[in-house]
């Protein structure tokens, strides 16, 4: 809602500057978004009228004129506008003005000839935006009076961003009541008299929308000069509410719907047939509106049509065929309550947004309409001449809202605002802001003006109270502390400390979109199972990821194309398979690339692998304390992972993640090399941590036995674990790998393991034929299952 | 006697003189080994008379004394010579760098957000999580949103074929926390949002935090109070602050909250961080409370907006770039 400063100033009293007002406003709930000063440091600009011009010897497009200031001889003026004409009156800046911009204006000559001022268009005197030309003024403009005295200037154009429960304020009208409230003032609004009727000329109406459309009110008035331009005065006010002066029937309903808040619209009346009738649209039905658009209607649309065709959407917009252009003579002025959910989110539908139904589908004040008609008809007749007709009324009384009564305790009120407001000034707030008010022995019983939409139960009293009273004026207190505690679970890794211990080793927290394109998950192989968006803001943001990874993979190419060699991220986030409802699952995804280490100069420098990344798992799962429910396994792999460096990941058999190489194909269609590794496991298990249960630290010491073996190159490690483990049993503390080792003095096809085996026993010190056993039981276990030698 | 007291004399000048430990290991076993000449001399004694025994013992034991003691001191200057030498040669370059000294970051809207949780657990509020896909009625209808009504235009959703949508705001986890549960409740639910809007000040997808409090005896006093006291907590600092009156459906009444900051230039203005009011009684009934029994209040605030005004973050999609080149300046 933007509109005139001075505008609003002539219907209510406000005892109060620019600044003082604007800051009401905001602390009131009705924020003033933008003001702009119009108008000021106009000193020295004066209409002139421009009586002879011709073209400049020198340059084609500047013309010399002589402009009359209504004192002395005509000065000598050049102007490069294109609109500079003989008999134009435009503002003329004369020697000595220093318009808004900071531009002084003197003495000149332009291309050799002197020219003693200038000729403004609007934006050069901080008027409007238009720098089109020089601003026209009306013929009747007094020559050599100051432009902002003709004008009104100064101005300022408030612009409020009003919340969807206040559409009362969505006319000047309504603002000032609640201006008046805030300053104690009054309303200075006339009371509005009938236009006279002066011919009978009239159309029958009828209403067969039911709740939709409870009113609707026409007159037709013939004989209009619809051609005829706004005076100044009022297009002004509609310039400085944002609006451009366009003829002036389209003028007038603008000025009226400003000024009270009531959409109105004007039909060729010569266009239409038989009755108006208020129907809902039939499915399929089309309509051509004014904006030249095709809308496709259905029964959730209410209908403005003639016995014959549709003529325009209820609330929304005209239609193209019945408008008024400057050919029509005769109109039909219609103004009509609509109900809000009869037009509620109908625009949207059709791709539209107009000032029309942004009232009505917010509430619109359903005795605005007659005083709306007489008002409009009262400029019109006076701008465009022509006859009124009588005010034709069709309406269900019935089916109009009623003004709702709310009740309002005084106990309440003191108990949800946390502070005492005086029973008086209660009382003074409803009803300065026009509410009808019982005190009763609880409190208040108050009727809301039918104009707001918003009051309905207590709460909305307890609101209308702060709000005027002044949420400033509110104490701040501190609520008491909170008598309990929640359990705080300790068999669970904190996300935050995981993130952590990320950072702590060296790597990056990345934070990327939800959605990513069908394509790149396509490339990746995800398919099925995927979760679209039905309206996504293009195709690269078009799918819930179903995975982190490829995403994450595209903020390191993000990097990599930037000079970082070396790149390291995580992230942790949801991702989203279908399902109903949708499967949601917290995950945790590395992608690594570049060196091993940070470029050094103590150690070999080695790429990123396998095993760097295995190890960052590895130090998880040994800080969740349950290394034994998790196994890695080479088989099952995802269509992404280089089948022979990736690995699945699982707990307890279920498989909940994978890492490894990215799939040497993927990689190249990437434009990446074979550094890059990922790992994406689901959160919930790698969080899950155990709680510990003390044992006794054990009494006897342990002893270490080195042992190495030459097997087949395809044996595992996890089989040669597994054999030792098993036959050594709880005896074998730990079982460690030291060296491994293939080439000269090995045979082709098998390699070197050298391992410690870590031996203790709960109840007594080993001794070495003890430990000696232990590693010939071992050997002979790895001989038989793993085709192993011992080496010498 | 005068033999071992002139040997005596001559082994303290080539202690003295001794320049290794070795050598002053041949010394002192040529002096108090087994068949050092001290030894010697106390072996001797068994062919003396007792009396001059006696004399002469204490004799030879003085003596041996004053090797010994000669000798401990030579030695220990002999070693802290040694030891000086070695350390003279074991000097590093102290200066060059460490190994793996490096260490990466969490994402600033994570360190904003953690902050802001931690801040409201220390006033027992507990943290609660909601699905980011929602249904209208978690996401709208329960939070006093009706179909159709302008208050939805405020949001764009992104939707999905079955009607379900991407969570708006975080506000539905109140309705979620509050279903099936009795206050008082305390809760903050930080989670991702979703707006479809993409723009330099706009990114489709957001992060906020929503708190919610409800017990007997919350007051719009105990709210301005709780946001005063979390500003203060989250900027260490105290700023001018105000509320101003607004509309959340599924609040009255509602406000929204200003600072005065301070931008670079000395200038100030006011600035928009938290959205608030009082629960709307609609929103209790929805969840089974009973409002005439209960009040509370609720706030939101976004999360990009917190960690761009402490961190100085002048443009929001730096967050969702992840360049190294950012990320690095949080660590």
């Amino acid at each position: 809602m933007k509109f005139s400063e001075n505008w609003l100033r002539e219907l209510v009293e406000i005892q109060a500057d620019r600044a003082e007002l604007a800051h009401a406003l905001t602390m009131a709930g009705l924020e003033v978004e933008e003001l702009t000063v119009l108008g000021e440091g106009l000193d020295g600009v004066v209409v002139g009228e421009i009586v002879a011009a011709q073209k400049h010897p020198e340059a084609d497009r500047l013309q010399v004129c002589k402009v009359a200031t209504g004192q002395g001889e005509p000065l000598q003026i050049v102007c490069g506008a294109p609109n500079a004409r003989v008999g134009l009156k435009a503002p003329l800046a004369m020697i000595g003005a220093v318009l808004p911009g900071g531009i002084t204006i003197k003495a000149a000559k332009l291309r050799g000839v002197e020219s003693a001022g200038m000729l403004c268009s609007a934006k050069e005197l901080g008027v409007d935006a238009d720098a089109s030309g020089l601003m026209e003024l009306p013929p009747d403009a007094p020559v050599g009076q100051p432009l902002a005295t003709f004008l009104a200037l100064p101005d300022a154009s408030i612009e409020l961003k009003l919340t969807p429960n206040r559409p009362d304020c969505l006319g000047l009208v309504g603002l000032a009541h609640d201006v008046a409230a805030l300053f104690g003032s009054r309303v200075l609004v006339p009371v509005q008299d009938p236009a006279p009727v002066t011919s009978d000329a009239h159309r029958g109406i009828r209403l067969e929308a039911g709740k939709d459309a409870p009113r609707y009110l026409g007159r037709v008035i013939e004989g209009i000069d619809a051609a005829a331009r706004s005076p100044l005065w009022l297009a002004e006010r509609l310039r400085r509410a944002g609006l451009r002066p366009i003829s002036a029937v389209v003028d007038v309903t603008n000025y009226v719907m400003l000024e009270l808040g009531q959409p109105l619209h004007a039909f060729d009346n010569d266009t239409l047939e038989g009755d108006i009738v208020v129907r809902h649209a039939r499915a399929g039905e089309t309509l051509k509106l004014l904006d030249g658009s095709e809308a496709k209607l259905d029964e959730g649309f209410v209908l403005i049509a003639d016995d014959r065709k549709a003529l325009a959407v209820a609330g929304v917009m005209g239609g193209h065929d019945s408008r008024v252009t400057d050919a029509t003579v005769n109109i039909l002025l219609e103004s009509a309550h609509f109900a809000p959910a009869a037009i509620m989110g109908r625009a949207r539908k059709l791709g539209l947004h107009t000032d029309a139904s942004h009232r009505f589908e917010r509430g619109v004040d359903p005795e605005l309409p007659r005083r709306a008609l007489e008002r409009a008809t009262e400029l019109l007749l006076a701008i465009a001449g022509g006859q009124a007709g009588p005010v034709r009324v069709a309406e269900n009384p019935a089916d109009l809202p009623r003004p709702a009564t709310a009740t309002l305790r005084r106990a309440r009120l003191a108990r949800v605002l946390g502070l005492t407001v005086p029973d008086e000034e209660v009382t003074r707030i409803f009803t300065a802001l026009g509410m009808t008010v019982h005190a009763t022995a609880e409190g208040w019983q108050v009727t809301a003006p039918t104009s707001r939409f918003d009051i309905e139960r207590e709460e909305d009293l307890i609101e209308e109270v702060a709000r005027v009273f002044g949420y400033d004026r509110i104490p701040t207190h501190t609520p008491a502390g909170a008598l309990t505690l929640a359990p705080e679970p300790e068999a669970r890794i904190g996300e935050l400390p995981l993130r952590e211990q990320l950072a702590a080793r060296d790597y990056y927290e990345a934070v990327n979109l939800s959605f990513v394109s069908a394509e790149l998950l396509a490339r990746w192989g995800y398919t099925d199972n995927l979760v679209p968006l039905a309206n996504p803001l293009s195709a690269d943001l078009a799918v819930m990821r179903p995975s982190l990874l490829p995403g994450l993979v595209e903020a390191l190419r993000h990097n990599r194309a930037r000079q970082q060699e070396r790149v390291r991220l995580f992230e942790v986030a949801r991702v989203f398979a279908a399902g109903d409802p949708p499967v949601e699952t917290p995950s945790l995804a590395i992608a690594a690339c570049g060196s091993a280490r940070a470029e050094q100069w103590a150690e070999p420098a080695r790429p990123y692998d396998f095993f760097d990344l295995k190890g960052e798992l590895d130090a998880l799962l040994a800080w969740g304390g349950q290394r034994e429910r998790w196994s890695l396994h080479a088989d099952n792999l995802p269509s992404w992972l280089h089948p022979g460096r990736g690995a699945r990941v699982a707990r307890d058999g279920e498989t909940v993640g994978y890492l490894g190489a990215l799939h040497p194909q993927l990689a190249k269609a990437l434009d990446l090399g074979p550094d890059v590794h990922v790992l994406e496991v689901a959160l919930p298990p790698l969080l899950d941590r155990h709680l510990p249960r003390a044992r006794p630290v054990p009494r006897f010491p342990s002893v270490r036995r080195d042992i190495a073996v030459e097997l087949p190159e395809e044996v595992r490690w996890s089989q040669i674990e597994q054999a030792v483990r098993g036959t050594l049993g709880g005896v074998l503390k730990e079982l460690r790998l030291f060296d491994r080792y293939s080439g000269k003095g090995v045979d082709i096809g098998r390699k070197s393991l050298a391992m410690g085996l870590i031996l203790q026993d709960a109840s007594r010190t080993l001794t070495d034929d003890d430990a000696d056993r232990c590693v010939r039981d071992a050997v002979a276990a790895l001989e038989s299952t793993c085709k192993a030698k011992l080496r010498g | 006697m005068d033999d071992l007291e002139s040997r005596a004399t001559q082994a303290l000048a080539d202690i003295e003189a001794a320049a290794s430990l070795d050598a002053l290991e041949t010394l002192r076993v040529g002096l108090l080994g087994k068949s050092g000449i001290v030894t010697a001399a106390l072996k001797s004694l068994g062919a003396l008379a007792p009396d001059e025994r006696k004399a002469r013992g204490a004799e030879v034991n003085r003596v041996k004394e004053r090797l010994a003691d000669a000798l401990s001191m030579r030695k220990q200057s002999l070693e802290q010579a040694e030891l000086d030498r070695r350390l003279a040669s074991e000097k590093l370059d102290i200066t060059l760098p460490g190994r793996d000294g490096e260490r990466g970051g969490i994402h600033p809207i994570t360190r904003a957000l953690e902050r802001i949780a931690a801040i409201f657990a220390r006033l027992g509020y507990q943290r609660a999580e909601g699905p980011e896909i929602e249904d209208d009625w978690h996401n709208f209808e329960a939070l006093n949103f009706p179909p159709h009504h302008p208050a939805r235009a405020m949001h764009d959703t992104f939707y999905f074929g079955d009607g379900r949508l991407l969570r708006t705001h975080t506000s539905p986890v109140q309705i979620r926390s509050m279903a099936g549960r009795q206050p008082p409740i305390r809760i903050i639910a930080p989670g991702k949002v979703y707006r479809s809007d993409s723009d330099q000040t706009h990114s489709p997808m957001f992060h906020q935090i929503e708190g919610l409090l409800v017990d007997e005896t919350s007051s719009f006093a105990d709210l301005k109070g709780t946001l005063a006291e979390f500003v203060r907590a989250f900027f260490e600092r105290d700023f001018e602050m105000r509320f101003r009156p607004s509309y959340f459906p599924f609040t009255e009444p509602s406000a929204e909250v200003d600072i005065r900051w301070e931008t670079e230039d000395g200038q100030s203005r006011w600035l928009e961080v938290l959205g608030c009011g009082m629960v709307h009684p609609n929103v209790l009934k929805n969840c089974g409370i009973d409002p005439e029994r209960y009040t509370g209040f609720a706030f939101g605030l976004g999360v990009e907006r917190f960690a761009m005004l402490r961190y100085g973050v002048s443009d929001l999609r730096a967050f969702f770039e992840n360049d190294l080149r950012f990320l690095k300046q949080f660590a």
